[in-house]
């Protein structure tokens, strides 16, 4: 019997033939990565081990993008840790002014390529999926035994086959075909499990959407998100990687726990209402909410072909008096990029504040914290009570394209209401 | 794995880390400052009710969300005993295990139990007492890498068995 994609790419860094869903394994890791919010953690336990290095500095990464630049004593005091720490190993190590948020940075720096078996101290580690890899998000002390002995142990996962058909409507994109799916599996309906995107709707998907869905797989609960590797695949790893890399494929007769269709054609932009990212609705049945703050960017949607479709929208409108609109470029060289296509001038013309690539506002840590009884519409990934500030404020999950409509009309809006 | 025996918090299904522990506070892993504020987004009255030895009992998907490892901990710093839930994040799980928290995943004592009920978690039988009500639920086993792993004391134990030098 055939395997999936996961599972080859698992058997392979385990240096078996063959494994199956249930099966706990020890698997030789490429990539392990940490921020600073997480390093710290991980650096405490790995010095009690009293090893003097970890088992290879190309291998690990350490990204300071959650609370940086230094949003306060505490924070900078943990990011010196992980800044010190990294020089003295001589791992791949990102500061402030030359980074990215981890998620958006390390595919751009051709860190990530398929085949490869990824770990990362945060949970939205699995949008490297979208390059055909396997990539999973694990705690502090996982990176901490990764980082002696280059190796993680894991239960392999069984997969749930998602196939997406038809044609996408206007302003549908893949932070609506994910939240879609969320609303559809619930927030543990893919718990444990392995998400295989599939279909020829994900076929004609940019690489920065099919980044979109990969990274809100952990969302339903899943252990990892996975997309084939095709054509817009290599294009896009063209002059970014020289390592050289495996395209696996799930075999014809791998099975699965569950396959679900959808049919694109017929998928509106979505919202996912608090406090939960399952509890989604389509923008026409929204309602009136009317909005506080909107955050465009983060790990889910701070990437270039967001920013355009934000621009789109906002070129030569402003941003509601009521409303304040934060957008946050996931990385450097995508902040200047999208300076050199104009974007940026749109959006400080339109109204809005550009942040410094950060999480920041995602987890409610700074750059547009929300206070109570406040409601924001953010291209973040999660709306749980508290995310983005006071307990008694409220996220709404959407897409770009909502997102920006939303500003400029201060309550949660669909783009034909602004164009 | 010891028996456990405590007084019962109930909270409901998919309690996620920001609720554990919300995110303003990570910009520390000082395990007695994050427990002075453990669930406290879930219930701002727990740091101050919790006493060690307690027990969480919760419903589904307790831990959904992030990765922070800030969450057992605080959990754990907070002096809880051990979480009883009818299923875990995957995250979390991993976690808990990692640090030494006690985890149980039995979903009939996670739906019986109640706040206040006084219950004695026996690992090795496999069983879970409700002393205030008489009543007894099975829970699910870890697989034995698992049972190695917490016998070990933890994945940085069972790791420093294979790294240090002799």
């Amino acid at each position: 019997m055939g395997m999936t994609m996961t599972e080859k790419i698992l058997a392979a860094h385990a240096g078996l033939e063959k494994v199956e869903p249930g099966q706990l394994i020890s698997c030789r890791i490429d990539l392990a990565l940490g921020n600073d919010i997480t390093a710290p953690l991980a650096i405490k336990e790995f010095r009690q081990l009293g090893i003097e290095k970890v088992f290879d500095p190309g291998r690990i990464v350490l990204v300071p993008d959650h609370f940086t630049p230094n949003k306060d004593i505490k924070s900078a005091e943990q990011a010196k840790l992980v800044r010190e720490f990294a020089r003295e190993q001589g791992v791949i190590y990102y500061e402030v002014g030359r980074l990215g948020i981890e998620h958006c940075l390390l595919p751009e720096e051709g860190l990530v390529v398929p085949g490869d078996l990824i770990i990362g101290a945060d949970s939205h580690t699995c949008t490297y999926g979208a390059l055909g890899a396997f990539a999973t998000g694990v705690g502090s002390t996982d990176l901490a035994a990764a980082m002696a002995t280059g190796e993680c142990w894991f239960r392999v996962p069984e997969s749930i086959k998602l196939n997406y058909y038809g044609r996408l409507k206007p302003w549908v994109g893949g932070k609506d075909l994910i939240l879609y799916t969320i609303g559809d599996l619930g927030v543990d309906g893919a718990r444990y499990k392995a998400l295989e995107f599939t279909g020829e709707a994900i076929g004609e998907l940019s690489l920065d959407s099919r980044f979109t869905m990969a990274n809100m797989a952990i969302e339903a609960g899943a252990k990892n998100g996975i997309f084939p590797v095709d054509e817009k695949t290599e294009r896009y790893l063209e002059g970014r990687t020289k390592r050289p890399y495996r395209i696996y494929q799930s075999d014809p007769d791998a099975r699965y726990s569950e396959i679900r269709e959808y049919d694109v054609s017929k998928i509106e932009p979505q919202v996912a209402f608090p406090h939960l990212p399952e509890n989604t609705k389509g923008i026409s049945e929204v309602g009136e909410i009317k909005i506080d703050q909107v955050v465009i960017g983060s790990c889910t949607n701070g990437r270039l072909e967001d920013l355009r479709i934000a621009a789109k929208i906002l070129k030569g409108k402003k941003v509601h008096p009521e409303v304040r609109l934060i957008i946050i470029p996931g990385t450097q060289k995508i902040y200047a990029q999208a300076i050199e296509e104009g974007l940026i001038a749109i959006f400080i013309e339109a109204g809005a504040a550009i942040s410094t690539p950060t999480c920041g506002p995602c987890l409610g840590g700074h750059m547009g914290v929300l206070a109570k009884g406040e409601k924001a519409v953010a291209t973040t990934n999660r709306n749980f009570v508290g995310r983005m500030g006071h307990p008694e404020s409220e996220v709404y999950l959407a897409g770009p394209a909502v997102a920006a409509a939303s500003a400029i009309k201060g309550r949660i809006a669909a783009p034909e209401e602004v164009l | 794995m010891e028996i456990i025996k405590g007084r019962c918090h109930k909270f409901g299904d998919d309690i996620d880390t920001d609720a554990i522990i919300p995110a303003r506070y990570l910009n520390t892993s000082d395990l007695k400052e994050l427990a002075q504020h453990c669930m406290e987004d879930a219930d701002p009255s727990f740091p101050r009710k919790v006493k060690p030895g307690d027990i969480i009992v919760a419903g589904k998907n307790f831990g959904c969300g992030s990765s922070r490892e800030h969450a057992p901990l605080a959990i754990k710093g907070a002096g809880v005993a051990a979480v009883i839930a009818s299923s875990f994040a995957r995250i979390f799980y991993r976690n808990a295990i990692n640090i030494g928290l006690p985890i149980f995943e039995a979903p009939e004592a996670a739906k019986k139990i109640e706040a206040g009920d006084e219950v004695l978690i026996d690992p090795a039988q496999g069983i879970i007492t409700n002393i205030t009500k008489n009543e007894t639920y099975r829970m699910l086993p870890f697989p034995p890498f698992m049972q190695e792993l917490i016998a070990a004391g933890g994945l940085m134990a069972y790791v420093a068995k294979k790294v240090k030098k002799p």
